[in-house]
């Protein structure tokens, strides 16, 4: 056993954990906030510790931006009364929210977020095999909300059960087709290659050279996160909040937590598959660093392109209005399926004729 | 009538029209908020809740008060009308009883020895008030009730009356005199 390879993973898992729980956080302080501008109001605004009134100038502009605001929401989802209601399935009950949550969390094993720092890849398991052990590990999140469903036992948590299991595995589908085209461009799985190979110039981009697939791409996210316009699991307009009705406390917050999480993995997939992962083509920063601020400089670049993917998918859930079931089953079947898979042959038909 | 619904031509059918004008609209609303800082509350009501109170608007349901007549009197006469009707059963009333105190007020047999009313469960429906043969119990303006203990929001007859203060709308009493009045000359004069 490499001992210094054991040490910089779990030093790498530990960072990583710490980041994007930080992000989760603040992303839901930005979907608040934008909500808030969205529809005419402030939002969040009145969260102030005993110190912040000493902090001159800043102080009262941090309150008023609720910069503290995740501190009191994950102070108050920590001291509710964690209620277990007398009619659930106990055990299933207790096990769904971890199920839902951890898949997300998964998923960031394999995303390259930086090129390297000292001789350290920034990525936490190279594998070979990248994206087969993320759309592996991705299906695995519906279970959870599945688990929530069936564990409520009552009607409308079954009902968010019964429609998640059915949109996630129809969009499962379009999703993975949809990235057949890139890594039949790429030549492998791996997603440092998928990267490298992005390099050179913007037009390198899989975004430029496949936008179907990325457009594709990017509407199975929606899905696959539970995001408005595809929440029916959740619906909190028909179903109560859905698969989540019956939970409280730390147990809720996990299933919100993991919806966010949900939502950083997938965007980190987009910005690797198709918009160019921690490069950048210009300035020489698609190379792999060589000092470490370089590499700080590429992991800024990465979380710059995932911030923005984030505010797209906030955007866009106080943008449109929720899809009707059948539209959504027929938006997923009759129209994303039949054209990822023509996009497929059509790259593969190309590649097959510009190579030979 | 039978709306008759249009089929969805091309563009429409890839709901990019949707996307696009749903974009316009947020992004007005988030620049005039963002930038111009306008928000709904500034612009109707000139600011935030608690530092600018609401303005209540008279016939405004709050929460109901025992009042008191122009001579500072108990109305309520305890006939526990409000207490049958109250749909959450947030009142109770403890009646005198035979040997209990006498009514303060002149046309009346009794008054309630307690009076409570149990604000957490109260809906500010308005049906006591309405029920009410003395007028004696009003929804006044308070809407925003809080306290430390579910005790400290069980309201006691003096605190409601303390709370209602003097009723200075119509006379009842008054008004029947007038009309006994008017009945004894004929033909009747109706108002």
């Amino acid at each position: 056993m490499d001992w210094t390879f054991l040490i910089f993973t779990l030093v790498k898992i530990a960072v990583v954990f710490a980041v994007v729980m930080t992000m989760v956080a603040y992303a839901v302080l930005v979907e608040r906030k934008v909500s808030a501008f969205i529809q005419d109001r402030v939002g969040p605004n009145r969260a102030a510790p005993f110190f912040a009134r000493y902090i001159p100038f800043l102080g009262p502009r941090l309150v008023r931006w609720g910069i503290f605001q995740p501190v009191a929401d994950a102070l108050k989802a920590i001291l509710k009364e964690d209620y277990t209601p007398a009619h659930v399935r106990k055990v299933y009950f207790w096990i769904a929210p971890a199920i839902a949550m951890v898949p997300a969390l998964l998923t960031l094993a394999v995303i390259p977020f930086g090129s390297q720092i000292g001789s350290q890849k920034m990525v936490i398991a190279d594998l070979d095999v990248g994206i087969l052990y993320t759309f592996g590990i991705v299906s695995l999140g519906v279970y959870g909300i599945v688990l929530a469903g069936y564990a409520a036992n009552s009607k409308y948590p079954f009902l968010g059960g019964i429609r998640s299991s059915a949109q996630m595995i129809s969009y499962e589908i379009s999703m993975g087709l949809s990235v057949i085209p890139v890594f039949l461009l790429v030549g492998s799985l791996n997603l440092s290659d998928v990267i490298g190979n992005q390099s050179g110039s913007l037009l390198n981009w899989h975004v430029v050279k496949q936008p179907l697939a990325f457009f594709i791409f990017l509407i199975a996210a929606f899905a696959e996160t539970n995001r408005l316009p595809f929440d029916l699991p959740e619906a909190e307009t028909e179903l109560v909040g859905g698969y989540h009705t019956e939970y409280s406390s730390m147990k809720f917050a996990l299933f919100f937590l993991g919806e966010y999480a949900a939502m950083i993995s997938v965007s980190a997939m987009m910005v690797t598959l198709f918009l160019g992962g921690w490069t950048l083509p210009f300035l020489g920063l698609d190379q792999p660093a060589a000092t470490i601020g370089m590499g700080l400089v590429h992991i800024l670049i990465f979380l710059m392109k995932l911030c923005f993917l984030l505010l797209i998918i906030i955007w866009v859930r106080w943008m449109l209005p929720r899809f009707r079931y059948d539209q959504l089953m027929d938006l997923g079947w009759r129209r994303f399926i039949p054209v990822a898979l023509a996009n497929i042959i059509l790259t593969a038909a190309v590649l097959a004729f510009v190579r030979s | 009538m039978i709306v008759s619904r249009k089929p969805l031509s091309l563009a429409e059918r890839f709901y990019l029209p949707a996307v696009a004008n749903g974009f316009k609209v947020t992004w007005r609303h988030f620049r005039r908020t963002v930038f111009e800082g306008k928000t709904a509350a500034g612009e109707t009501a000139g600011g935030f809740h608690p530092e600018v109170p609401w303005k209540v608007e008279p016939g405004y349901r709050g929460a109901p008060y025992l009042v008191r007549d122009q001579e500072g009197h108990t109305k309520c006469v305890s006939c526990q009308l409000c207490e049958f009707i109250c749909p959450p059963k947030a009142i109770r009333i403890t009646p005198p009883g035979p040997d209990g105190q006498a009514a303060d007020r002149k046309n009346a047999e009794k008054m309630p020895r307690d009076f409570e009313i149990n604000m957490l469960r109260c809906i500010f429906c308005g049906l006591c008030q309405e029920v009410c043969p003395e007028e004696a119990i009003f929804l006044q303006k308070d809407y925003s009730l809080s306290g430390g203990s579910r005790e400290e929001m069980i309201y006691n007859k003096e605190r409601l009356l303390a709370l209602g203060g003097t009723h200075s709308g119509t006379q009842k009493w008054k008004h029947k005199l007038e009309e006994a009045k008017a009945q004894e000359a004929f033909p009747v004069k109706t108002p």
